[in-house]
C-alpha cells in the first residue's frame, strides 16, 4: 500500500471540539498569580485567555495570548507544555492538568481561520528598525515594533519567512501554513518582509546600518556539524530531511533501515518521519544515556510509542558503504566518564568495542553550527553564541539580538526566542523613543 | 439496612421518594415505568381546569459547563383529557398497592368545581389528593395556582371546600412566590389540611438571547416568567421548609410536610428530612436524568442512616430543626478562623485573591524560607515548570486578623483543605439578644458600642 506523506504526516492532535474546549475552559481553576503563567517562557495570562474562552469571548481569549506571545499558534503546538505551563499546572497533582496547548490553539486558529486581526499598527514615530531573520524570533521583535508605531523590515534569506517553524519542526507538530499565517499577521502590522536576502551575501552590514536607526539580529544558527567519520557525505542533514517532508514530501528519500544520530528533538522528529514514511526499522543512536537525552520525556515516551529504536552509549566512527550505498554504521561502545565542558559525564570509548549497525540511510541530527554573523560583524561572543546584555543588546551600540543564536545557555525553543524579540523589541523602542525626546528637547 | 417506609398523613409508600407532580408523571404509562425503577409514589401531574400549551415551554440555567442548575417552565396543568386521566390513576394503583398515588388538583375558585374534581379524584382509589396553590404562570393569571397560595384568605376557603368533601388526605401544596410562607400554611390547617407540600416553582426569567435579543425560551416572539426549580433552588426551599418547622402553629399542629425543590441526591433528601420534610419530592434531576436516579436516592440514603444509626425515617426527620435560629440568638463570642492545610493545598491562590479583594486581607503569600511575597513577584526571564512550582509561595492566614468569615473555605477548590477551626475568643458567651437587653445603647450609639468593644476586648480594624 502506497504511503501518503500527507496523511501519516499530519498535524498530530486534532483541533477540540467546541465542546471539549468548552468543557476543558470550564475546568480550570483561574488560579490568580498562576504557576502555568509564571512558568511559561512569554507569561501568557493563561487563566485569563481559558476564562474567556469558557465566557465565548474568543477573540479576547487570542487576543490575550498574542499580547503576550505573537507566535501563539505555534507555541501552542511546539511548545514543550510538559515542562512549561502544563507541567506546573495545580491540577498537576491530581495528574490532569489542564489542556493549556491545545486550547491556545484553539483560540488562536478561531482568529486565523476568519481572518480577524486583534492588533493594528501603532502611529508612525517615523523610526526604521532592521530585522535580520524572519525566524519566532525576528517576526516576534517585528510585530512588537510595529505595534509601537516603528517601521520594520525584515530580513530572510530563504524564500519563506518563519524559520525552523517553517522549515525545521515536522508536520506532525506544526502544519507549514500555521507558520505562514503568523508571518502574513505580522505583515499586515505593516512590517516589509524581504526575502532571499542574507547579510553578508546579497545585503551589505553597511547598508543595514545606514538605512535603520537600529538592528535586531535572529539568524538562528548554522547547519548541522561536521561528525569527522569517514563515509559522513553519504549522511543525510536531519534539517534537510525536515524540510524536504514538509515542503516536497514525495520527494523525500526515506531508508528501509534508517539510524539517526542524535537524541535532541531534531532527532526525535527525524526517526518519527522517517517511521512514519515507511522504514522498517529505525535507531536513534546517542552516545550518552537516555538521562543525558535532550528531547524531552515525553518526546522519548512518543518516540518509543512510534517504534523507533534506541541505542544509547554509541557512538559512530565510521559509514560503511559499496557502491555509493551506505551497508551500515560502524559504531563504538561508550561508558560515561566524568562531567565535561557541558557538566554532562563525559562520554568515553570502550576499547575493541567495535560493532556495526547494519542500514541503508543515515540521518544526522546533533546540533546546528554556532551564527557566523557574530564573526562577520565582530560581534562579541559567549561560547560560540552571540553575547547580549539584559536589554538583548550585543556588544555594537543599538544592535539587538535574540533566539537560537543567543542561546549560549538553556535550551533553544520557539517560544524562548518570541520572549528575547518582546523584550528586544520593547528595549529598542525605549531606546528609540528616548531619541525621539532628546529630539523635541 | 435502615427501614425507609413512610406512613405520611396516612398515605404510604415504601420509601420517602415521590415524583412531584410534574412532566414526569403526566401519564400512566410513565408512572408504570417509574414503580418499576422503584419509586415510592408519584404526585399526578396536576388535573383539573382545560388547558392548552405552547412550544418552547422549558428554558434551563448552565454555569460554567453543567447543565440544568435550574430550569424554568410555562407549562400548564395537565393538557391530557380528564377522563383518560382518571382512568389511567385507577389502573396505576390498582397495579401497585403498595405505592403512594397521589392526585394534584387545580380548578377554578368555586365549590362545585372543587367537590366535583374531589370525587372524581377518590373514585380512582387514590391515595390522596394535593392541592396545587402554586404555579406561578399561566394558571395564576386565571385565579388559580399561585394566585390562591399568595392570598391566605383564599388557600383557607378553597381548602375548606376540598376538607368539606374529601374523604382521602389532603396536602396543600404552597407557592414560595410570597414574602413569607408561614401565613398560607397557617390558613391551610386553619381549614383542616391533612398536610403541607412545598416549594412550587419560583418566579423566573431564564434569560435573553444575546444574539436575538429574544427571551429564552422563545415563544412566538415573546417570552416570559415562567417557574424556576431545580438544584439552584434547593437552598430557598430548606430555607421555606424550616420556616415552616419552626413555626409554633405549624409545629403544634403535627401535620407532615412533603419537601421539594432541587432534590438531586439522597443528600439533598437527607438535608430536607433534617430540616422536618417526611415525604420528599423530586422533580428536575428526574428530567435531567431519567427514573433511574431513584436507585441512588434509595441506596444512599440507607447508607447514610445506616453509618448515623437511623433505623427509621421517623428518626431523621426534623433532627436539625432545633438549630435553627435568628441571628440576635447566635453566639457573639463564638470564634472561628480559617486554616489553610499546606499538604493538601494547590496553590491555586483562590483564597489569597478572595480574602484579598473582597474579605479581611488576612492571608499572606510566604516562601519556602518564610519571607513574605507578593504576587506576580518573578523575573520576566524567570520561566519552567520547575522554577514556577519551586519557587510558588503558600498561602497562610494570620489567624489573629481572621474574622472568620468562611470565604476562603467556600472558594479553595480543594476538599478539607481549608478548615475553619474553632479557638476560644476568651469572651462569656452572649446573644445579641441578650446583649441589647442589658445594654439597648449598643444598638443604637457608635460610642456605646465602642466602650462595649474595649471592656470584652473585641478589636476591628
Amino acid at each position: 500500500m502506497m504511503i501518503k506523506p500527507e496523511e501519516v504526516l499530519s498535524e498530530y492532535h486534532p483541533p477540540l471540539t467546541d465542546h471539549e474546549a468548552f468543557v476543558e475552559a470550564n475546568r480550570c481553576l483561574y488560579c490568580y498569580d498562576a504557576p502555568c503563567t509564571h512558568a511559561c517562557p512569554t507569561h501568557i495570562d493563561i487563566p485569563k485567555f481559558i476564562k474567556k474562552i469558557a465566557t465565548g469571548n474568543l477573540v479576547g481569549s487570542a487576543r490575550t495570548i498574542l499580547e503576550s506571545n505573537l507566535m501563539g499558534a505555534t507555541c501552542a503546538r511546539v511548545c514543550p507544555v510538559e515542562e512549561l505551563c502544563e507541567g506546573a499546572c495545580v491540577l498537576g497533582a491530581e495528574h490532569k492538568p489542564i489542556m493549556i496547548g491545545r486550547l491556545q490553539r484553539y483560540a488562536t486558529d478561531y482568529v486565523y481561520e476568519r481572518g480577524i486581526d486583534v492588533f493594528k499598527p501603532g502611529a508612525p514615530t517615523g523610526k526604521k528598525v532592521a530585522v535580520i531573520g524572519a525566524g519566532p524570533a525576528g517576526l516576534t521583535c517585528a510585530g512588537e515594533l510595529a505595534k509601537l508605531g516603528h517601521s520594520v523590515t525584515v530580513f530572510e534569506k530563504r524564500a519563506l519567512p518563519n524559520g525552523l517553524s517553517t522549515y525545521g519542526i515536522i508536520v506532525l507538530r506544526e502544519p507549514v501554513e500555521v507558520a505562514l499565517a503568523e508571518a502574513e499577521m505580522i505583515k499586515r502590522l505593516g512590517v516589509e518582509i524581504k526575502t532571499q536576502m542574507e547579510l553578508g551575501r546579497n545585503l551589505s552590514w553597511e547598508e543595514v546600518r545606514n538605512n535603520f536607526d537600529a538592528v535586531f539580529l535572529s539568524v538562528g544558527l548554522g547547519s548541522v556539524p561536521q561528525l569527522g567519520i569517514p563515509g559522513e557525505e553519504l549522511i543525510v542533514d536531519g534539517l534537510s530531511y525536515i524540510e524536504t517532508s514538509k515542503m516536497n514530501p514525495s520527494a523525500l528519500q526515506v531508508g528501509r533501515e534508517v539510524v539517526v544520530i542524535g537524541a535532541g528533538n531534531t532527532a526525535v522528529d527525524c526517526a518519527t518521519i522517517a517511521k512514519r514514511l515507511g522504514a522498517e526499522r529505525v535507531t536513534m543512536v546517542y552516545r550518552r544515556t537516555d538521562k543525558e537525552m535532550t528531547a524531552y520525556p515525553h518526546e522519548y515516551e512518543f518516540a518509543k510509542k512510534e517504534g523507533i529504536e534506541f541505542r544509547f552509549l554509541t557512538q559512530p566512527v565510521e559509514v560503511l558503504h559499496a557502491g555509493g550505498r551506505i551497508t551500515g554504521l560502524k559504531c563504538v561502545r561508550m561508558q560515561l566518564g566524568a562531567p565535561d565542558a557541558s557538566g554532562r559525564p563525559a562520554p568515553q570509548p570502550v576499547p575493541g568495542s567495535e560493532f556495526v549497525l547494519p542500514c541503508d540511510q543515515v540521518v544526522k541530527a546533533i546540533g546546528q553550527e554556532k551564527p557566523a554573523v557574530a564573526k562577520l560583524l565582530g560581534l562579541e561572543t559567549e561560547k560560540g553564541f552571540i553575547k547580549v546584555n539584559d536589554d538583548l543588546e550585543t556588544s555594537l551600540p543599538g544592535v539587538y539580538a535574540g533566539g537560537d543564536c543567543i542561546r549560549a545557555k538553556g535550551s533553544a525553543s520557539t517560544v524562548m526566542a518570541v520572549q528575547d524579540g518582546k523584550l528586544a523589541a520593547f528595549a529598542i523602542h525605549r531606546r528609540l523613543v528616548a531619541g525621539l525626546e532628546a529630539a523635541a528637547d | 439496612m435502615a427501614d425507609l417506609s413512610i406512613n405520611f398523613a396516612g398515605i404510604k409508600s415504601p420509601n420517602p421518594f415521590w415524583l412531584a407532580s410534574a412532566p414526569p408523571t403526566n401519564s400512566g404509562a410513565q408512572i408504570h415505568r417509574a414503580f418499576e425503577y422503584g419509586w415510592g409514589g408519584a404526585v399526578w401531574k396536576t388535573i383539573g381546569a382545560p388547558v392548552l400549551n405552547v412550544s418552547n415551554r422549558y428554558g434551563a440555567w448552565h454555569y460554567g459547563g453543567q447543565k440544568m442548575l435550574a430550569i424554568n417552565n410555562v407549562e400548564l396543568i395537565s393538557d391530557r383529557p380528564l377522563e383518560v386521566n382518571l382512568r389511567e390513576i385507577r389502573d396505576v394503583k390498582r397495579h401497585w398497592p403498595d405505592r403512594a398515588v397521589i392526585v394534584s388538583a387545580m380548578v377554578e375558585s368555586t365549590p362545585e368545581a372543587w367537590r366535583d374534581i374531589i370525587l372524581k379524584i377518590e373514585d380512582t382509589g387514590a391515595d390522596g389528593i394535593e392541592l396545587n396553590y402554586g404555579c406561578p404562570h399561566g394558571m395564576s393569571e386565571r385565579g388559580m395556582g399561585s394566585a390562591v397560595g399568595q392570598v391566605p384568605e383564599y388557600c383557607q376557603q378553597i381548602t375548606q371546600w376540598v376538607m368539606d368533601v374529601a374523604k382521602i388526605p389532603v396536602i396543600v401544596k404552597l407557592t414560595p412566590n410570597v414574602a413569607s410562607v408561614v401565613p398560607p400554611a397557617r390558613a391551610a390547617l386553619a381549614a383542616g389540611a391533612n398536610a403541607l407540600s412545598l416549594i412550587n416553582t419560583i418566579n423566573s426569567i431564564i434569560g435573553v438571547d444575546l444574539d436575538t435579543l429574544e427571551i429564552i425560551p422563545n415563544i412566538g416572539g415573546k417570552g416570559g416568567h415562567g417557574g424556576y426549580a431545580g438544584p439552584a433552588v434547593k437552598p430557598i426551599a430548606l430555607n421555606l421548609l424550616s420556616s415552616l418547622g419552626v413555626d409554633p402553629v405549624v409545629k403544634q399542629s403535627g401535620v407532615p410536610i412533603s419537601g421539594m425543590g432541587g432534590i438531586s441526591t439522597w443528600r439533598d433528601a437527607a438535608e430536607f428530612l433534617l430540616l422536618g420534610a417526611s415525604s420528599l419530592q423530586v422533580c428536575t434531576a428526574v428530567m435531567h436524568y431519567g427514573y433511574r436516579i431513584i436507585e441512588d436516592l434509595v441506596d444512599g440514603l440507607n447508607a447514610w442512616m445506616d453509618a448515623k444509626g437511623f433505623k427509621t425515617i421517623a428518626e431523621v426527620v426534623g433532627k436539625s430543626l432545633p438549630r435553627i435560629s435568628d441571628f440576635k440568638d447566635f453566639d457573639l463570642s463564638f470564634r472561628a478562623v480559617a486554616r489553610i492545610n499546606p499538604d493538601k493545598c494547590i496553590r491555586c491562590n483562590l483564597c489569597y485573591v478572595a480574602c484579598n479583594d473582597t474579605a479581611h486581607q488576612c492571608i499572606d503569600l510566604v516562601d519556602a524560607a518564610g519571607n513574605l511575597v507578593q504576587p506576580y513577584n518573578y523575573d520576566v526571564r524567570s520561566n519552567g515548570k520547575h522554577e514556577a512550582v519551586s519557587t510558588r509561595p503558600q498561602p497562610v492566614v494570620r489567624e489573629e486578623d481572621c474574622v472568620g468569615c468562611r470565604l476562603c473555605h467556600n472558594v479553595c477548590p480543594v476538599e478539607g483543605c481549608i478548615e475553619m477551626v474553632e479557638l476560644p475568643s476568651g469572651r462569656p458567651s452572649i446573644t445579641w439578644d441578650e446583649l441589647t437587653k442589658v445594654r439597648p445603647e449598643v444598638g443604637t450609639s457608635w460610642e456605646a458600642m465602642e466602650r462595649y468593644r474595649d471592656e470584652v476586648g473585641i478589636e476591628i480594624h
